[in-house]
């Protein structure tokens, strides 16, 4: 709950006051413009000044947009406000600050650790070399690259991968938006502009302009799995997200293991190496346990309505090798599905030739998901690439109630 | 107050501003109440956010009843364009009309000067808010801002700035008295910095349980005190389930009503299954509930 207490602010300069308010709010990461510091002080000639509640839901109200900005608000106009006349009391707290603007050395060594464990190969110094060179024999290294397995790579194949990764065209499927604009075959008549002709031609009509929906590239959603059985293949998913959330407004990230992400903000930043380091510090469960179930219920419950709109494809990546409630993991799939245009799961270990979806969280999902690929290789995303390109218009077809009352009774 | 500030009854002060609202049924708390009176001192528009249910909307309406003005209201939705938000000429009767005037006269050149006059006019709500300001400020709704798309916003960033509307062919129409401005998103999308930015902003959040008892004694008078009471703390209880849908306040107030044509004298597991559809919208939400709501009856009363 926010601090008050019904003395009044100091009066000596409240402009000036409110100045430095607004330059520590903006220092802690609110992004507080100029003319809302002055729109405060406007509001204040409206408000009894000398009641600190009237005061703070004024700056409140004047100063914050944004509902996940208010707790830190609440902190800071604390911190600033609330020591006024305090013969403290209260120990004087460190300043609280948004996520992005942590100061550099915060949290460094953690995500050293995480990057270290990110960026690990233990296989790849003792993989055979050989067999790149058995492969060029066949192939050109160009496209020994896009067939080798992220998880054998070696650190500077890495590094290529990632720059031919960058390369892919990320040209995502799209779907009709309701808005409309000129076309001159297809669509609906265009009354408004048969009207301005007719009017110059007398009244006659010509030609009949339409207008047809505009078509608009769907949302993207990428939810990837970096737990301990997905880690050599994590950062590779992690650029693979970087470029495709450059390429597109509309993408929204995250990544779990036992608990949910949302990294749609650290995936922004332009350089790869600088999100990825975002990505690091805002993650806690680099390498951890599974629990797919748990998370997807999570997402579900708190980000479905939010970022699967307008026909949204998910594309989830996971082995499938799940620690969690089996069942929980069928209902939250489905549920998924049913609130998407397309659920894509793409499993890395499917580019094995031997692999069967045996885990017990692959077998529980795969009968639910409209397209399982795999992306162990360049290659396969590029066919990925491809294949979000070419999606169908309609969904897939789906029963309102598919095997949901066997789920209801297990 | 002067005619310009459009607050009538509200501008005086933050308590009287509650009390108004207080007095058409509508129970705002002293945040809610302050930034309500800031933007109508201030002619800012103000933005309202909150999960579904918390009351948005009703607070736009209840504040047209108490400035006694009209409430113009624009629902957003996705394609939504100039021509259903403000204005469109109405071409199958502007077509009409020439060919009706040529079969008239043949008078060769037929005046189509007048074709783009009112009476071949749509006005769209935001058009009726700038017409209907003449007399006084009306209140706008803009409900729903998140479904409409970012094209229309930054229109509505141009309009909110200084309300006016240009008409080729009929010239500048302005508001003479500000419309009060609501908006309201219920975030399935952000809506634009700048946007938000020049307005007051304001999250609702749900209500605590003497609030929420409050407005059910208010708006369901009938209903049992004992019931009230336990339905009430229900809801409260049920909020803090992991549900994919939270019950808002409006799912509380049918439920309520619900239990009231029910004239039950306490609240039962069994009252409560068979009502459960009235404030869970999800057929897994009612299946979760359904096996405990019991226990959660169970806990009230020994908490």
């Amino acid at each position: 709950m926010p601090y008050w207490d019904e003395e009044a602010p100091t009066f000596d300069s409240l402009p000036g006051r409110i100045v430095a308010f607004g330059r520590e709010l903006r220092a802690a990461g609110l992004p507080i413009a100029l003319d809302q510091a002055q729109s405060l002080a406007h509001g204040l000639t409206h408000i009894d000044p000398l009641s600190r509640r009237q005061f703070y839901w004024a700056a409140r109200a004047l100063l914050v947009y944004r509902h996940e900005d208010l707790a830190l608000f609440d902190q800071l106009f604390e911190r600033f406000w609330g020591f006024q006349g305090e013969t403290g009391q209260r120990a004087p707290r460190k300043a609280p600050r948004a996520p992005r603007h942590r100061p550099p050395g915060a949290g460094r060594r953690r995500s050293r650790l995480v990057l270290a464990s990110m960026m690990g190969v233990p296989g790849a110094s003792q993989d055979p070399e050989k067999e790149v060179a058995d492969r060029s024999r066949t192939y050109s290294p160009a496209e020994a690259l896009q067939r080798k397995d992220f998880a054998r790579m070696s650190d500077e194949e890495r590094e290529a991968a990632r720059r031919l990764l960058s390369r892919i065209d990320w040209d995502l499927s799209r779907r009709q938006s309701r808005r409309r604009i000129p076309d001159r075959r297809r669509g609906q008549i265009d009354l408004r502009k048969i009207l301005r002709q007719a009017s110059r031609q007398d009244g006659k009509i010509i030609a009949l302009p339409r207008r047809r929906r505009k078509i608009k590239p769907r949302p993207l959603v990428l939810i990837a799995d970096v737990s301990g059985s997905m880690e050599l293949y994590a950062r590779l998913l992690l650029q693979f997200f970087h470029v495709v959330s450059l390429s597109s407004p509309q993408v929204e990230s995250f990544v779990f293991a036992t608990r949910l992400t949302r990294i749609t903000g650290a995936l922004r930043l332009r350089h790869p190496d600088q999100a990825l380091r975002e990505v690091a510090e805002e993650v806690f469960d680099f390498a951890g346990g599974t629990r797919i179930g748990q998370c997807l219920s999570r997402f579900n419950r708190r980000w479905a309505r939010r970022v699967l709109r307008r026909g949204a494809v998910v594309l989830l990546a996971s082995d499938g090798c799940d620690r969690g409630d089996p069942q929980l993991l069928k209902c939250e799939v489905q549920r998924l599905k049913r609130s998407c245009h397309r659920l894509i799961w793409l499993n890395p270990r499917l580019g094995q030739a031997s692999y069967e979806p045996l885990a017990e969280g692959m077998a529980t999902a795969l009968p639910l998901v409209d397209d399982f690929l795999p992306v162990h290789n360049l290659r396969s995303l590029q066919d990925l690439a491809e294949h979000l390109e070419n999606l169908p218009r309609a969904r897939t077809r789906r029963s309102a109630h598919p095997q949901e009352n066997e789920i209801a009774a297990p | 107050m002067g005619s310009n500030t459009p607050g009538g009854p509200m501008s005086g002060s933050i308590e009287e501003t509650r009390k108004a609202l207080d007095e058409q049924g509508y129970l705002a708390d002293e945040a809610l109440a302050t930034c309500l009176f800031l933007a109508l001192r201030m002619q800012r528009p103000l933005f309202l956010e909150g999960e579904p249910g918390v009351g948005k909307t009703e607070l736009a309406k209840v504040v047209a009843k108490v400035l006694e003005t009209r409430l113009i209201r624009l629902q957003c939705y996705e394609g939504l364009d100039v021509n259903q938000a403000v204005y469109e000429w109405d071409y199958p009767r502007q077509l009409l009309e020439i060919q009706a005037r040529q079969a008239e006269s043949d008078r060769g050149e037929s005046g189509v000067a007048d074709l783009f006059s009112e009476d071949f006019l749509l006005k769209r709500p935001l058009l009726q808010a700038i017409e209907a300001s003449h007399e006084k400020s009306p209140v706008l709704l803009i409900d729903e801002l998140d479904r409409a798309d970012e094209e229309f916003e930054s229109y509505l960033l141009e309009l909110l700035a200084d309300f006016q509307v240009t008409i080729p062919e009929l010239g500048t129409l302005e508001a003479v008295h500000k419309p009060v401005v609501f908006l309201t998103s219920n975030r399935t999308r952000e809506i634009h910095d700048a946007l938000k930015r020049r307005c007051v902003y304001h999250w609702i959040e749900y209500p605590s349980y003497e609030k929420e008892l409050a407005i059910i004694r208010r708006k369901v008078p009938d209903l049992e005190e004992h019931v009230s009471r336990q339905a009430v703390a229900f809801i409260q209880k049920v909020r803090q389930q992991d549900l994919y849908k939270l019950p808002g306040v409006a799912e509380t107030l049918d439920w309520a009503e619900a239990l009231c044509q029910l004239s039950l004298r306490n609240l039962d597991a069994s009252a409560v299954d068979s009502t459960l559809g009235f404030f869970l919208k999800h057929q897994d939400d009612i299946e979760q509930l359904r096996g405990s709501s019991g226990e959660i009856l169970q806990s009230l009363e020994t908490g």
